[in-house]
């Protein structure tokens, strides 16, 4: 019964990015609300390669999204490697995403950490590893004028 | 650096009234089959109700709900398919048969994904499985989801009573709500759990009998209800979750 679940995956479309947009604009709007910022110049947002995240869709999104305290806004968005460490041996290692099936790329898309399910330590095959980096969206910086 | 997605947790749950997390400080003790009862009992009464399995690591409430081959819908997040009638959400729709080992920080973070991508629209209610214990999962949910109120599920073993006491203490510390606790799979008529309920304040809402035709209605919904389970729930669902939600 799982597997028809997993089956189901496939017809999802890649457009996740709306509500990751949703959840950038919101949180830098609580930054400039904290930060005392009338307007908001430059956010700069860093994606992790293993949720694969569109960047064109993303970018999309957030001008579609955006309110009028983003007038102005550029919008910076940085790559950031997957870097994944293994916590029994310690091997590092970086994975390519594009080389994995749709269904399984599309589960990771969705909920990264589900990594676990389908990737091992390429040295001991330990499913018991850390995503040291490029893991999902990350609000690195937001720039502003009071 | 911040983590834009616990921004618009608040918002995904915006149109959800009221948000039952199904918690128990010990495992083995029924906590999956009464979320998933509950969820179904309220959904029967005409509430919209959704069900999200949080126990990443060992998700089952799919089994009880005999839920079939789903499509997930995207728009502009995740919509939960409806599944028994319920809007239903779990970390199976993207593990499958695969293990799901995963870590304290893991749990935390795909919790926060979830949270953070899951349209469930308008709904009464929202019950939450949780994992057991009181490790990230309820204290996320502590942290990200303030207004959520905590079922607690035991045995009359005091072996499951004693763990049960502690997270009832620690939600108490931290001024959660708990509507109460259910005594499941009750085999005698000793009184102990409901005596320790009111000594810790809080309501004893039911006891469960043990039943083996439950297991026998895993996959069937109507023949859950008509379980001892079922109509335990039932009353739980009316006299202390629906009749307070008339007095709201």
């Amino acid at each position: 019964m799982a597997k028809s679940f997993l089956n189901a995956i496939g017809i999802i479309e890649f457009m996740h990015e709306w509500s990751l947009a949703e959840a950038v604009l919101a949180s830098a709007k609580e930054i400039a609300e904290k930060e005392k910022l009338k307007e908001i110049l430059e956010v700069t947002i860093r994606i992790g390669e293993l949720q694969q995240v569109e960047r064109s869709i993303l970018r999309f999104a957030l001008s579609e999204m955006k309110t009028p305290l983003f007038k102005c806004t550029k919008f910076r968005i940085l790559k950031a490697k997957t870097t994944l460490r293994c916590r029994v041996c310690g091997t590092e290692w970086q994975v390519d995403i594009n080389k994995m099936d749709k269904e399984t790329a599309e589960a990771i898309h969705f909920v990264p950490e589900v990594a676990h399910s389908y990737i091992k330590c390429t040295k001991c095959h330990s499913p018991d590893f850390e995503i040291a980096s490029g893991r999902g969206v990350w609000l690195e910086s937001v720039k502003g004028a009071k | 650096m911040a983590d834009p997605r616990t921004s618009v947790i608040d918002e995904r749950l915006s149109r959800t009234r009221r948000i039952i997390a199904v918690s128990s400080g010990k495992g083995g003790v029924g906590k999956s089959m009464v979320a998933t009862t509950l969820a179904l009992t309220l959904a029967n009464e005409g509430c919209r109700v959704g069900l999200f399995d949080l126990d990443f690591t060992g998700p089952s409430t799919h089994i009880i709900l005999g839920a079939q081959k789903t499509v997930l819908k995207e728009e502009k997040g995740i919509v939960p398919p409806t599944v028994q009638g319920l809007q239903y959400m779990s970390l199976i729709y993207f593990v499958g048969d695969n293990p799901a080992p995963l870590r304290g920080a893991d749990v935390s973070n795909a919790l926060i994904e979830l949270l953070s991508v899951t349209q469930w629209g308008q709904l009464d209610f929202l019950v939450i499985d949780m994992p057991p214990g009181i490790g990230d999962a309820v204290l996320d949910l502590v942290r990200l989801i303030k207004r959520i109120e905590f079922l607690i599920v035991t045995t009359p073993s005091m072996l499951a009573f004693e763990t049960v006491k502690k997270q009832a203490i620690l939600l108490c510390e931290l001024k959660m709500p708990i509507l109460g606790l259910v005594e499941n799979m009750k085999i005698d008529r000793a009184n102990i759990v409901r005596v320790e309920t009111k000594k810790l304040g809080l309501s004893y809402l039911g006891a469960i009998p043990f039943d083996p035709q439950v297991e026998e209605a895993i996959g069937n919904e109507t023949k859950l209800l008509g379980t001892a389970m079922g109509k335990v729930i039932g009353e739980v669902a009316r006299n202390a979750i629906c009749a307070e939600k008339k007095e709201r």
